[in-house]
């Protein structure tokens, strides 16, 4: 089986997402890497070292990426034949799958936390009900298919280490889609840790009562542990928090040594995000919350009274 | 300046879902407006009364004429609604909803935007804004912080991993806004009891010029599993020393 990969970096490096759908793309087929940037050259030997054998270096101009690789796979999808393509569940792989299943008029199966391939027929798992009942669903139709993937669904390991070919095929023509520009790219400080690739994420939920009090809570804790600080949807909604923080089905799934919710109830929408942490720790003033049904420890009180009298203990600690 | 929102109607999600014997979600019960939609409908009513003139049209598909979720939005301040329910549409996937949606926007007519939530509550598929986009051949702007519409550009902050960009794109295009990027109203009891005489267009897939090949289902749900369930651990009742048992509870971890 001929495997597309719908590559993404961060600078000159393939993201984890990436390298985890390269990493499992390897054991079902070949494997063949899509990029959009002007630097493949500088990303395709790390994408190599991982399997990858050939890369399709796009150029997306000030367009965005989603939206251009998309009408780049569908103008080499009939010459070059894959059977599936895989898409990281991240913005512009989003942008991407959608663009493209119109494209090729074909269906998308989204959310996958497995992939399983059997002669011809693939088949994505996902997990609805906030994790408590998994599905998997075949792909019909015709080929290539389309699937994003979760990232954090599979572990990035090097292999294959052969160098991949870069073959540049330009700037597609995307139609009105490449009237959306950048104008301009703004670079948000963070410190410690990305949420998805935290050993310890601290999260925040509705209980923290108010936007001012994440900050000495839920981000002085993440920063003390060494952690990252994400949040549950409540008040992503509310405002309080980027959507970029939001931990859960329709945000991103985590899966560290050791998750702390704070005043989060634990929402089915909340739970299929962090359920696979190694370790849970829940603090929360209503002790039928279902968040303790999955915590190591739970602590049924206040956020307010327990966890600063915890952020002064840790930091007497030193 | 005239808005279609595609809003979507679903079970109360605080209500555990449960799925029908042909593994179609189990739509019992009144179904509200998905919450993620409130921003899109809020957003929409703030542009139009911003632009000074143009109305909002709601387009939604639901089984079974519903449109209790419809008089939420409608309430809110939409003028209409277009209504797709059809039978065949039953289990359809993202593609297909994607070109009912874009349908109806077509059935509109003279429209400068769509706005939609990022992904459903339910389904959560993620695709829809973009696939209609693709299917009108519209310019998409997704995962919108902040929108401005001004001169016949839409300009955004796009969310992104590291931040934010600044994208923009000559209207008619199609948004796609992040929870909480405005703060949705409530319905005033004018509102909901005006809501209740507003046009709903109810129409189906051949309404529409859908044939049955192009609203085929290309997925199958094989095998349906309930997950490993994870066990509870301690649980105590904070005494003023709670902070002391999760102090031992990392020390044990090792991660302080």
């Amino acid at each position: 089986m001929k495997i597309w990969v719908y590559a993404e970096a961060e600078g000159d490096a393939p993201t984890t997402a990436t390298l985890e759908l390269v990493t499992k793309a390897r054991e079902l087929g070949t494997v063949e890497a899509v990029y959009v940037g002007t630097n493949a050259a500088a990303v395709a030997p790390e994408l190599g070292a991982y399997g990858v054998a050939k890369v399709f270096a796009v150029d997306a101009g000030e367009s965005l990426a989603g939206v251009m690789g998309a009408a780049a796979i569908a103008s080499l999808v009939e010459a070059e034949a894959p059977d599936l393509i895989l898409f990281a569940q991240t913005y512009d792989g989003r942008d991407a799958i959608a663009r493209l299943s119109v494209k090729l008029d074909r269906t998308v199966l989204t959310n996958g936390m497995t992939l399983a391939v059997d002669g011809d027929t693939v088949t994505v798992g996902t997990a609805i009900f906030g994790g408590n009942t998994l599905v998997d669903t075949k792909f019909g139709g015709e080929k290539p298919c389309l699937a994003a993937i979760r990232p954090k669904s599979f572990v990035a390991e090097p292999g294959g280490a052969a160098a991949a070919e870069v073959v540049s095929v330009g700037t597609p023509d995307a139609g009105r889609g490449a009237e959306a520009k950048v104008l301009e790219t703004h670079v948000e400080e963070r410190e410690g840790p990305k949420l998805e690739e935290a050993t310890i994420v601290v999260s925040g939920g509705r209980g923290i009562g108010a936007a001012e009090n994440y900050g000495p809570l839920v981000d002085e804790l993440a920063k003390l542990l060494g952690g990252a600080s994400g949040a549950s949807r409540a008040i992503v909604d509310a405002g309080w928090v980027p959507y970029s923080k939001q931990v859960g089905q329709t945000g991103k799934t985590v899966k560290p040594k050791l998750y702390v919710a704070l005043g989060i109830s634990g929402a089915t929408q909340h739970m299929v995000g962090m359920k696979g942490s190694d370790n849970i720790l829940a603090i929360n003033k209503d002790a039928e919350a279902p968040i303790f049904s999955v915590a190591d420890l739970g602590i049924v009180g206040d956020v307010h009274k327990v966890v600063p009298k915890l952020i002064e203990a840790l930091k007497a600690r030193g | 300046m005239n808005v279609v929102v595609c809003v979507k109607q679903i079970p109360d999600p605080a209500v555990p879902g449960e799925l029908e014997s042909d593994h179609t979600l189990k739509r019992e019960g009144k179904l509200i407006l998905d919450e993620s939609d409130s921003y899109g409908v809020e957003m929409a009513l703030q542009l139009v009364d911003k632009a000074g003139g143009g109305e909002v049209t709601l387009i939604s598909m639901a089984p079974n004429s519903e449109v209790s979720g419809l008089r939420t939005a409608l309430a809110m301040g939409a003028a209409k609604a277009i209504l797709v329910s059809d039978g065949a549409l039953a289990g359809a996937d993202a593609l297909t909803t994607a070109k009912v949606l874009a349908k109806c926007v077509e059935r509109a007519g003279g429209i400068d935007l769509v706005l939609t939530a990022t992904e459903s509550t339910d389904g959560y598929t993620g695709t829809i804004p973009a696939q209609v986009a693709e299917l009108l051949g519209w310019p998409s702007l997704t995962f919108a912080k902040q929108v401005d519409i001004d001169g016949g550009v839409a300009k955004i902050q796009r969310q992104t991993e590291a931040g934010y960009d600044v994208v923009a794109a000559n209207l008619p295009a199609v948004v796609s806004v992040t929870a909480g990027v405005v703060e949705p109203r409530y319905p005033s009891f004018k509102g909901i009891m005006a809501a209740k005489s507003k046009p709903v267009d109810e129409v189906t897939a051949h309404d529409l010029g859908l044939s049955d090949e192009a609203i085929a289902p290309n997925q199958t749900i094989t095998t349906v599993a309930a997950a490993p369930a994870r066990e509870a651990g301690e649980k105590i009742e904070d005494d003023g020393t709670g902070f002391e048992k999760v102090v031992e509870f990392l020390d044990g971890l090792k991660v302080i």
